[in-house]
């Protein structure tokens, strides 16, 4: 099977998007369509003391505030409002009650003819407020944090080997809040289809955790709710958990019987799950021979006061560092503030970002190559469960990226580099993140014709989903790429779970697989059952489908087609479902690794800071297309230059309210910030992990990019810089 | 966002008229950032008096060999008129330093003139600011403060004016031209924005009922030796921490002429008539320089979080000067500090 796959195919729905053909939740229309505009609390703890909406009932054109008081019913147990991928906890029910958790909390949604209209007259409801005494900031409420299951068991005895070292690196790391900011704002059209049924178009990673989750939260039948998210505009992990407004939306519906779109404004958007602000403390205890004695890494992180969200801070030395010592820890203090969300490679941009600059300080602490201290401390075994990986070309990814960018010419002398102005720094560092599989069903249909049809519920948020899809079934179905159609994100389609964790181009292309295998063995068996059949006698296994035909694998000439085989079974269609079939294994691990080299230009009075060239060579199983696998890289590369520089949620601590809700004061690299990214993708051969030795691209660019960046900024100046983002001002006098 | 009534003025006698008597009205042109604030409900008109229509789009040459350049000039036109572009490069430069070029291309120049202040609590209605509700005190004096005003700072507000375009002007000695209920007037641009003092909602000396009409340059150029450099926290599309703009006159090494203005520090572009008399006669080095940012930054002090602006405007003032010393202005287009 070779044709699509591996290839720089473009993306199926590129024109589609390009020419707005392509429809967003926000964008579908219904008869009598109405439109909610949610009203805020401006307080981040307390209750509503009052609320009136009087003045904004008598606008013309608005039918409806719905608040906790005259609110429809809504589930009044956990379980029910627990989508698939709710943390630990009480989860948010918004108008439920007249409680303040957070500020931004939805409190009214008013409900009018026109948009504008609803704008407006949500500026007319009053709120009364009981405050409450509240916290919103982390480094004043550390003393407070609460530990965790530990995520990795801890090995020997880290604090004495610590004690003991020749020589020990430890400090604080502090990655600040920050917020997603998909393109795309969060929205939701609820289409009263009568009866008490409704289609929601919805902005979300997973149709299907939100259809399920709007059954138990409105107590509705699988059959009376269809969730549809045709094309997602961005979403990074915001979009895994259903967001609010598909409660609002779809709650105005039943209380209206109408259909309901309720868009949220980009301030509101802040309103939702973020990247945890979190202390990440390293001590690294290493022998005076540059080998690791002792690894410890805490992680101190934000949660709401209702959920404890938690991600894999810590943990990733066990990955990539041989130690006989180390332990790990994750803590949460639980503040007044909305519950984190899942942020492009959640914990592990984080943690591997302090891990890999507090490998950085124990090179020239060891005055080693930072490259060599990695290939000393090198582990070709996770050994959190001592275990082998299905494939590591870790080792490659230093070389070639070394190689590309040109590492071997570096002076390792901090401020040893300078070009005019500016004084030159490089820096590395590692990325590692998870290579996962997920249960996902896919179902083709092949039609005489020779067209499929391939169907499932997963979402394509933007990474190229469709696109990988249509080059896997056309390869396996021996079809041309134009005559695949796929059909995505439909709650009635076969199932997905939510679109993350960088699991779904290898979740998804096995049900493919398993599925076109299906209509292989029925095609094969018609077409051996013709009358003078070439493929008469042929052992099954050896016929493959090519070029529209059923033939002998290496003997082309013996070759029925599709078309033929079909007619005489006497076949419109051939319709197979199919869920992908990992074998169980735990005698591996799965993971995807990289190597990150970054040049930054520093002006050495005024501080600006430029990242004039990054080098991320990768290593994840077989690249299934190499133009969205190099995009997706290079959106995390980008991404990553954000998180070193520019991206930070600022909060005033005095109003427990964030202060740069908006996209012009929330920083986030402007092309002008962008100069060379070089991705390289190293062949790393996996026959253990799955058939097609897929193993996601979705979280490992980012990783390790902001860490490359803070260590070549140390090069340039001589200035370590451990709290993010590293703006100019930290860099100055 | 309220509900407004809306007006087009038919030409500038009416938008006085409709304007004169109603303390809630506002005019509005390219809308950049008045909708905003409308959207944030801190601007809350009671009528917005739609001027785009009005003849003011033109920049024409005025007797003494200077130009006039209409309130209603689009950001960018104004920018690559070839008339700026060739005499102004200043002012030129400052422009494309600021916003997006969907912004430059709605933004007019009147409006640029009355833009108002980033500062994140005048945007949020749910906090205190003296700027936005007189008396309701400043959050961001105890606040959150790393982009605020290091120079004529007042009690009661330590904003900053967001413009590029009038820190140039600033430089340049440009003038404003009025219209009002009393007919014409005409005051110098570093007059138009005032120092909060005890009345920090007031951004500008426009009287009530007034309305800018055009802004003038002087004939002076400088169109030699200057240079616009904004340093901001990414490369483009950011308010500036500090901008310079910077313009010499220069025989030889010899300075007979300094402008100097730096935006982002204060209410109101900030120029020192002191500073820029003891670069005259000077050569033009980078110790005379660092004399002269001294002097221009006389009395700035800071709060809890944007100290570093004081050393970063010395250094940024230095930088400038020595572009335009070298005829090596910064690029806008460029992704690098020259």
């Amino acid at each position: 099977m070779n044709g699509y796959v591996g290839t720089p195919t473009s993306r199926v729905d590129g024109r589609a998007k390009v020419t707005g053909a392509a429809k967003y939740a926000g964008e579908f229309t219904a008869d009598r369509l109405v439109h909610g505009f949610v009203v805020e609390a401006t307080i981040p703890r307390g209750r509503i003391a009052q609320l009136d909406t009087s003045e904004a009932l008598k606008v013309a054109g608005v039918l409806d505030v719905l608040t906790h008081a005259n609110r429809p019913s809504l589930a009044d147990k956990d379980d029910a409002w627990k989508d698939e991928v709710a943390p630990e906890g009480s989860p948010f029910r918004p108008l439920y009650d007249d409680t303040i958790k957070f500020n931004g909390q939805p409190i009214a949604l008013v409900v009018a003819e026109e948009w504008a209209t609803a704008k407006f007259a949500a500026t007319l409801v009053r709120i009364d407020y009981e405050q409450a005494e509240f916290a919103t900031d982390l480094e004043a409420e550390r003393g407070g944090a609460s530990e965790m299951d530990k995520p990795h068991k801890p090995r020997g005895d880290a604090a004495g080997a610590l004690a003991a070292a020749a020589l020990r690196h430890e400090a604080d790391y502090l990655i600040p809040t920050e917020h997603h900011n998909p393109m795309e704002l969060y929205a939701t059209t609820t289409v009263w289809e009568g009866d008490g049924k409704l289609t929601v178009y919805d902005k979300t990673q997973g149709v299907q955790n939100v259809q399920k989750f709007l059954c138990g939260v409105f107590d509705k039948k699988p059959e009376d709710i269809r969730v549809l998210s045709p094309y997602v505009g961005g979403a990074f992990g915001s979009g895994l958990r259903p967001q609010y407004q598909v409660v609002l939306a779809t709650l105005a519906a039943l209380a209206l019987k109408r259909s309901v779109r309720v868009v949220l404004t980009r301030q509101q958007m802040y309103g939702l799950g973020y990247r945890p602000m979190t202390i990440e403390r390293v001590a690294l205890g290493a022998k005076s021979d540059g080998t690791l004695d002792a690894v410890t890494h805490e992680a101190i992180a934000v949660t709401s006061r209702y959920e404890d969200f938690a991600r894999n801070d810590t943990g990733w030395a066990e990955q990539l560092y041989s130690s006989p010592n180390s332990s790990f820890s994750h803590k949460l203090v639980h503040l007044d503030v909305s519950t984190p969300s899942d942020m492009r490679a959640p914990g592990a941009a984080s943690g591997v970002c302090a891990l890999e600059c507090a490998m950085d300080e124990l090179a020239v602490a060891l005055n080693l190559d930072p490259i060599e201290l990695r290939l000393k401390c090198y582990s070709d075994r996770d050994q959190s469960e001592n275990l082998p990986y299905t494939s590591k070309q870790l080792r490659q990814c230093y070389a070639r990226g070394a190689e590309a960018f040109g590492w071997g010419r570096r002076d390792p002398a901090p401020r040893s580099m300078r070009d005019g102005k500016e004084l030159v720094g490089w820096g590395m560092a590692t990325g590692v993140w998870e290579a996962l599989q997920m249960p996902v069903a896919v179902r083709i249909v092949l039609t005489s014709n020779g067209h499929a049809e391939v169907s499932c519920a997963a979402s394509d948020i933007g990474t190229g989903t469709y696109t990988i899809v249509a080059q896997v079934a056309a390869d396996a179905l021996g079809l041309p790429i134009e005559n695949i159609s796929v059909r995505l994100a439909d709650s009635t389609l076969p199932q997905a779970p939510v679109e993350g964790g960088s699991w779904m181009a290898a979740s998804s292309a096995h049900a493919v697989l398993g599925a076109a295998e299906d209509i292989r063995q029925e095609l094969a068996r018609h077409a051996q059952a013709m009358p003078s059949s070439p493929l008469a006698g042929v052992d099954a296994q050896d016929i493959i489908l090519a070029e529209g035909t059923i033939a002998k694998a290496g003997e082309r000439g013996r070759a029925i087609s599709i078309a033929d085989a079909m007619r005489y079974g006497k076949l419109e269609r051939i319709e197979k479902q199919k869920l992908n079939e990992f074998p169980e294994d735990k005698s591996h691990a799965r993971n995807t690794h990289s190597a990150v080299f970054a040049e930054v230009k520093v002006d050495e009075e005024l501080g600006v800071i430029r990242v004039t060239r990054v080098v991320s060579a990768v290593a994840a199983g077989r690249i299934l297309n190499t133009k969205t696998g190099r995009s997706q890289i290079m959106g995390g590369v980008v991404w990553g230059i954000g998180m070193a520089l520019h991206e930070e949620t600022v909060m005033d601590h005095r109003f427990g309210r964030i202060m740069n809700a908006n996209i012009a004061e929330y920083h986030i690299p402007v092309n002008a910030d962008v100069h060379d990214i070089d991705v390289i993708f190293v062949d790393e051969p996996d026959t253990h992990i799955n058939k097609l030795g897929v193993k996601g691209l979705g979280e490992i660019g980012i990783v390790g990019v902001p860490a490359a960046i803070a260590n070549a900024v140390y090069h340039a100046t001589g200035k370590r810089i451990r709290r993010f983002p590293i703006t100019l001002d930290k860099l100055l006098g | 966002m309220n509900n407004f009534r809306y007006s087009r003025a038919s030409d500038i006698a009416d938008a006085i008229r409709l304007l004169a008597p109603d303390p809630g009205a506002k005019l509005i042109a390219g809308g950049t950032n008045l909708i905003d604030l409308m959207k944030e409900n801190v601007e809350r008109p009671s009528r917005l008096i739609d001027i785009s229509r009005l003849p003011l789009r033109e920049i024409v040459e005025t007797p003494d060999g200077g130009l006039r350049i209409g309130a209603l000039v689009p950001n960018s036109d104004l920018a690559y008129h070839p008339l700026i572009e060739q005499r102004y490069p200043l002012l030129a430069s400052a422009i494309l330093a600021g916003a997006s070029a969907q912004l430059r291309n709605m933004a007019s120049v009147g409006g640029n003139l009355m833009q108002r202040t980033r500062c994140p609590y005048f945007y949020d209605t749910a906090t205190p600011c003296n700027k936005r509700s007189l008396g309701s005190g400043c959050s961001a004096i105890d606040g959150l403060n790393r982009n605020h005003a290091i120079l004529g700072t007042s009690n009661s507000c330590i904003a900053t004016n967001p413009s590029d375009m009038s820190v140039a002007l600033a430089a340049l000695g440009a003038l404003v031209h009025i219209a009002g209920p009393n007919g014409e007037r005409t005051i110098a641009l570093t007059d138009f924005h005032r120092l909060p003092d005890d009345k920090p909602h007031l951004d500008t000396n426009l009287g009530s009922g007034e309305i800018i009409i055009a802004v003038e340059l002087p004939p002076h150029s400088f169109a030699r030796n200057y240079s616009y450099l904004k340093i901001r926290d990414r490369m483009s599309y950011a308010f500036a921490l500090v901008s310079v703009a910077a313009a010499l006159e220069l025989e030889g090494n010899a300075i007979s002429g300094a402008r100097v203005a730096l935006g982002g520090v204060a209410h109101k572009p900030w120029r020192s008539l002191e500073a820029e008399a003891a670069l005259r006669g000077q050569a033009a080095t980078p110790d005379h320089f660092g004399h002269a940012a001294d002097l221009l930054l006389q009395g700035a002090s800071a709060r809890s979080h944007n100290g570093f602006k004081i050393e970063l405007a010395r250094r940024a003032v230095v930088r400038t000067l020595m572009q335009a010393t070298n005829a090596t202005p910064q690029s806008q287009a460029h992704k690098k500090i020259a």
